[in-house]
């Protein structure tokens, strides 16, 4: 389960930073870069919550 | 009967500020140390946030050129990883305390009180800016307009009514469940580093840039131009390598950060600040000055707020990363802010306090020239503090090697540490001064003996005058406070 989650989340990052790139390159327009980062983003905040592990300092033993 | 009522009015202070901080009164134990992992998340956590929306914005305005920015932020950002490494890291490892302890026990429970009130205020405004930033962006999809400054003194009715309810929930969350929150910030922390760097690139051919080769030929001419904003004055390297050094100041030679570096196992993992400075004081103020630049270009505006111009750059995901952004810090500063006043109100519950802070951090959001300054508030957060931590440094690594003992005012059970006290009053006077008499008009009426007139300094110049200013005056002091008591005990 935590490895799909963790696809998800690198999926999430991949579509927040690739279409900028085609956006500069002239293969997308500013739109679809919009609607592909607002999918990326809905895709890491749906997984990285669940196995990113960040303990306060005192907590962690 | 005086007498009396002192020594009871210092118990009281002392069983006070001892009982908030029961629990952190011991060194961190053994078993209880971190590896690099945690440090490199926690800085890169924490740098990359709502105020690199601002301060890329600020240098654009200030005229900053392409090879001051990159230079200067190269430079500054090694200073402050180095500032990490050899000042506070060495500290927190060598004492295991926090910061609070050791005030208490170099300085005294007076200075510990004024550092927390300073503190607190300070932090307000950080927060209140924090949320004014989250504003910007939440006011687009209901049509109400961003602030105009400095024509908009203060911003529209529809406008403040958003700030208060985002000022509340924040003020709320941070009462309910910090912990969680600042979880959800670290969780945050790598997605808004690539829509940073996503906004950037986006922006791009909006000014025809669309290939590398271009944005060599017309960056300088269309993006780094040097030129500042009409109102605002001309920023040079030396500006954004004091910005981008001393922007945390107060964490670093300041040493409130020992307070982390109490859990390394190593002074060496004061380098894992560099994660936070070159992802987020080094990309991401790039990324937000060619975001500012651009959008300026296209669309025209004369007061660019970060809401507008992340939507600008990449939508929705731009407008959320800036609320985030705004969210994520505003919460752990209202709870540092919290604690701060809780030295100074003991007896009011922890929710009481963080609310009275939030209060405070919403009339900030309300006040558009704050942000609009934020490096001058930036630059006054650290002349303010930057003292304690060279007392600290001194007290710890320089009076042994003298002869002279370490925690001198503990040692002999006084409430009053006067070298602290004069030094860090002298040391803060002296440097404000310097920036005052050109700045302030009540100061620059008066006639200067041309040696002083010939000093132009900027509040960013003068962090590392005072901190060595503040290092000498200390080690004077002390010297001669602990010679003078030597002495008294041999005539007596």
């Amino acid at each position: 389960m935590k490895i799909i989650l963790k696809i998800i989340s690198a999926l999430g990052l991949v579509l927040t930073i690739i279409p900028s790139l085609f956006v500069f390159n002239g293969t997308i327009t500013m739109q679809n870069n919009y609607w592909l980062m607002g999918i990326g983003m809905l895709l890491w905040f749906g997984s990285a919550p669940f196995w990113m592990k960040s303990k306060p300092l005192e907590e962690d033993n | 009967m005086e007498t009396n009522t002192a020594t009871e009015e210092n118990s009281t202070l002392i069983s006070r500020l001892d009982a908030l901080y029961e629990f952190d009164r011991e060194p961190v134990s053994e078993k209880k140390l971190h590896g690099w992992k945690t440090f490199i998340g926690m800085f890169s956590g924490e740098h990359i946030a709502g105020t690199e929306f601002v301060l890329g914005f600020l240098l654009f305005q200030h005229g900053v050129s392409g090879k001051d920015l990159i230079l200067g932020l190269l430079i500054g950002n090694l200073l402050a990883v180095l500032s990490w490494a050899f000042f506070c890291a060495p500290v927190g490892v060598k004492t295991r305390l926090t910061i609070y302890w050791l005030i208490r026990k170099v300085c005294d429970p007076y200075i510990t009180v004024i550092y927390s009130a300073l503190y607190a205020l300070i932090l307000c405004l950080l927060a209140g800016s924090m949320v004014y930033v989250a504003v910007t962006s939440i006011s687009i999809p209901f049509g109400v307009q961003n602030p105009n400054y400095p024509t908009d003194v203060i911003p529209n009715l529809p406008w403040i009514i958003i700030a208060v309810v985002i000022g509340t929930i924040i003020a709320l969350l941070a009462v309910l469940g910090f912990e969680k929150i600042a979880h959800f910030a670290k969780v945050c922390a790598p997605w808004m580093a690539l829509v940073f760097l996503a906004c950037a690139i986006a922006a791009l051919p909006a000014i025809g840039i669309n290939s590398l080769n271009d944005f060599w030929q017309k960056a300088p001419s269309e993006i780094f131009k040097g030129v500042p904003l009409n109102g605002y004055s001309q920023y040079t390297i030396w500006h954004v390598i004091g910005l981008a050094w001393l922007c945390n100041a107060p964490q670093h030679i300041g040493m409130s950060d020992i307070t982390i570096f109490r859990y390394a196992k190593s002074w060496k993992q004061g380098f894992a600040s560099a994660f936070g400075m070159y992802i987020g004081h080094f990309g991401a103020w790039i990324s937000s000055y060619i975001m500012v630049a651009v959008y300026l270009k296209v669309i025209g505006s004369t007061s660019p707020q970060p809401g507008d111009v992340a939507y600008f750059a990449a939508g929705l995901a731009g407008a959320v990363c800036v609320v985030v952004a705004g969210w994520t810090t505003a919460n752990p500063t209202l709870y540092r802010t919290g604690l701060a006043i809780q030295v100074l109100t003991p007896n009011w519950k922890r929710w009481k306090v963080t609310l009275a802070a939030g209060i405070l951090m919403i009339i900030a959001a309300c006040i558009p020239a704050v942000v609009h300054n934020l490096d001058r508030l930036v630059a006054y957060n650290g002349i303010a503090f930057v003292p304690l931590g060279a007392f600290i440094f001194v007290d710890l690594w320089i009076l042994p090697k003298m002869g002279l003992e370490s925690y001198y005012t503990e040692k002999k059970r006084s409430m009053i540490s006067w070298p602290a006290g004069t030094a860090w009053i002298l040391s803060f006077f002296v440097c404000w001064f310097l920036y005052a008499k050109d700045n302030f008009e009540f100061l620059s009426s008066f006639p200067q003996p041309n040696w002083l007139a010939n000093i132009k300094a900027d509040l960013m110049y003068l962090l590392a005058p005072e901190w060595a200013l503040a290092v000498i005056l200390y080690l004077l002091f002390s010297y001669l406070q602990q010679k003078s008591s030597k002495l008294k005990m041999v005539t007596n």
